[in-house]
């Protein structure tokens, strides 16, 4: 008997390369070309919808960020009632609060910190210019708003400097109601019945689109008494400050409290919003939908994930002799199963690459027809794209490898 | 050298208990040229592949150049088939999507070999078995003879000492069949033990030691021939 020694020296510890076992694989997967274009079709538009649906999510987020930022920085929105977007639990006791008038919007005014207040109101009322009627959004409001909203004129003036108190019967129109009810005529001078009150037309507000979700053009301005009394009621909507610089902020917001708490009998009844906590809010909201979105996304991945399986455990059957033949020319089982592993790796890499390519095609079609959207792949994306398909691709390689390590390699050979 | 001792294998079927092999017992030297004939199920194959280590025993005793083959694991038992031993199979089975030439080199790819010493091995096979032509063809693109030949090439280009044949010609014409058993016998004749599953009693003839099976047993084991040059090298650096 010879000692053991004498194989072990001979049959070094010498493995199969790396780059054989990727060969191998590719050669694997390009030997069938139907079944594996259509599994990287299958990837491709999972890893490819994982993109875009973030990527679209994102742009969401973004384009309502910059709604917000449009509005000025420094902003202060005065809510009557407590808490209205910080959460917390209902108060028990069923606190009334106490309306935002006029008045508490001009006490606000001798703040130091503040530099514009428009107080504003808003409601909805038939506007008629002879026999043209139709519903439209009043907003009541003063000649602040127009630094404060960033706004801009197509024509004339916006609400005259003044009494705020005094209910003037001047108007503004939005863009799209002057198109409606004066066509391509000078509307300026012109008059319109708003209720039952006849307005002059002042001005016409520009062509200015959304915003906060308000469309500006299709909306009539008046000053804020007149609306009170169209409405007919004394209280606000909300009450709109712009801080004279953003270091001001905190200081503009605590001054605010207080003299609404004096005004209000020592109740803290209303909420004072900055620009940053909706930012904040609307951030939060927007991320949650991005991650749900992608998340949908990922859910194709996985069906993809179960399609390759399927198609490894067929790759598997039809492959039974190449397997037992494998075997019989010395590879052990775990190398079997590193092949396959190795091939479903490599299909499910392929088809994350080329669903990066189809979701870079599918923003950029999105960007032609959505112009003023803005859309940028987030980065985080692509990653989690790929590393899910090959995370998705392996784990469902599984189950195939390790059936075809187990196959008996006489019974594969036994066949042709 | 191959030496089994009291080797049964049992299978399964239903509930049925059927014999592959019964008690075989069976030495075999280095360099001998055996062919195992006898009837169908008589348990030729099953005999081949406990001996090339793709089947297990269920009792007896094995030894493969002096070493326990039983209760050795499954990446030792591919290690000794990779470097021992060569198989030749009826139905070829090469790897349809592979070239001739990458068909010859795969045991060399498994075994981790470098690519120039594995270019090197496939060109001087692919000489010597006449396929220089056919070194890119696929399967499907050559002959019965020729498939043969890559496969004789692969079983044989890592060196094995043991080429295990299960039925070489039978999916041959005369003629391929003939060019199959000389280069067979060549390779016999440079000292590589040459194991050969028939059906042929012409071809088992050819062989120095033919064995006979029946029902699962050796029913006869005699050494005969034309050439009757038996020379065992128990020399084991011949190994």
């Amino acid at each position: 008997m010879l000692p053991r020694g004498h194989f072990a020296k001979k049959s070094q510890k010498k493995i199969m390369k790396l780059i054989d076992i990727i060969r191998f694989a590719v050669r694997a997967a390009t030997g069938y070309p139907t079944r594996t274009m259509l599994l990287l079709l299958a990837m491709a538009i999972g890893a490819g919808s994982v993109v875009v649906l973030s990527t679209l999510g994102d742009g969401a987020r973004n384009y309502v960020i910059n709604q917000f930022s449009s509005l000025g920085s420094n902003l202060l929105i005065v809510l009557p009632g407590r808490s209205e977007t910080v959460g917390g639990p209902p108060p028990l006791l069923g606190i009334t609060p106490r309306d935002l008038t006029l008045d508490d919007a001009m006490a606000l005014l001798r703040s130091s910190a503040i530099r514009y207040v428009a107080p504003i109101s808003v409601g909805a009322a038939p506007v008629s210019r002879g026999r043209l009627e139709r519903e439209v959004s009043i907003l009541g409001s003063t000649p602040d708003l127009i630094y404060i909203r960033r706004l801009a004129m197509a024509g004339g003036q916006f609400l005259p400097e003044g009494d705020i108190t005094r209910a003037a019967s001047v108007c503004v129109l939005g863009y799209k109601i002057k198109q409606e009810l004066f066509g391509s005529s000078s509307a300026l001078g012109e008059m319109v019945r708003i209720g039952d009150r006849r307005f002059r037309i002042l001005g016409v507000l520009a062509e200015k689109g959304q915003s906060i979700g308000m469309d500006m053009g299709d909306i009539v301005v008046i000053p804020v008494a007149s609306a009170q009394a169209l409405f007919n009621t004394a209280s606000l909507f909300r009450i709109m400050i712009e801080v004279t610089d953003r270091d001001a902020m905190a200081r503009a917001k605590e001054q605010v409290l207080q003299t609404i708490r004096q005004r209000h009998d020592g109740e803290d009844d209303v909420t004072v919003i900055s620009q940053d906590a909706v930012l904040a809010t609307f951030d939060r909201i927007f991320t949650a939908l991005t991650l749900t979105v992608a998340g949908i996304g990922a859910i194709s991945i996985a069906v993809a994930g179960i399609l390759i399986m399927n198609v490894m455990l067929i790759a598997v059957s039809q492959r039974r002799s190449e397997v037992g033949l494998l075997k019989a020319i010395g590879a052990p089982s775990r190398r079997i199963v590193t092949l396959f592993l190795a091939e479903s790796a490599f299909l499910s890499t392929i088809g994350a690459v080329l669903g990066l390519l189809l979701s870079a095609v599918a923003v950029w079609a999105i960007e032609q027809v959505f112009a003023d959207f803005p859309l940028e792949i987030p980065l985080w994306s692509l990653c989690a794209a790929v590393g899910v398909s090959v995370a998705t691709g392996l784990l469902f390689g599984v189950l195939p490898a390790i059936r075809a390590a187990r196959l008996d390699p006489v019974l594969s050979l036994s066949r042709r | 050298m191959i030496s089994l001792t009291g080797i049964s294998r049992v299978f399964t079927v239903g509930d049925e208990q059927v014999y592959g092999l019964r008690d075989v017992d069976l030495e075999i030297t280095t360099g001998e040229y055996v062919s195992i004939m006898g009837p169908s199920g008589s348990g030729k194959s099953t005999l081949l592949n406990m001996i090339g280590l793709l089947d297990k025993a269920d009792s007896g005793r094995y030894l493969l150049e002096g070493e326990d083959m039983t209760g050795l694991d499954d990446s030792r038992q591919a290690d000794l088939r990779r470097h021992k031993i060569g198989f030749i199979f009826q139905f070829f089975h090469l790897v349809p999507r592979m070239s001739a030439a990458e068909n010859i080199e795969l045991p060399m790819i498994l075994a981790g070999l470098p690519s120039s010493e594995r270019k090197k091995r496939v060109q001087g096979a692919i000489e010597a078995f006449g396929l220089t032509n056919r070194a890119r063809h696929r399967p499907d693109e050559l002959s019965g003879g020729q498939r043969q030949r890559v496969a004789i090439a692969r079983a044989t280009i890592m060196r094995p000492h043991i080429l295990l044949a299960d039925e070489p010609t039978g999916n041959l014409d005369r003629v391929s069949g003939k060019e199959v058993i000389d280069i067979l016998e060549d390779l016999n004749r440079q000292q590589i033990t040459l194991l050969m599953v028939t059906h042929d009693p012409e071809l088992g003839r050819r062989a120095k030691r033919q064995i006979h099976m029946v029902d699962g047993r050796i029913e006869s084991d005699v050494a005969q021939g034309p050439f009757r040059e038996k020379e065992p090298k128990k020399n084991h650096e011949a190994n």
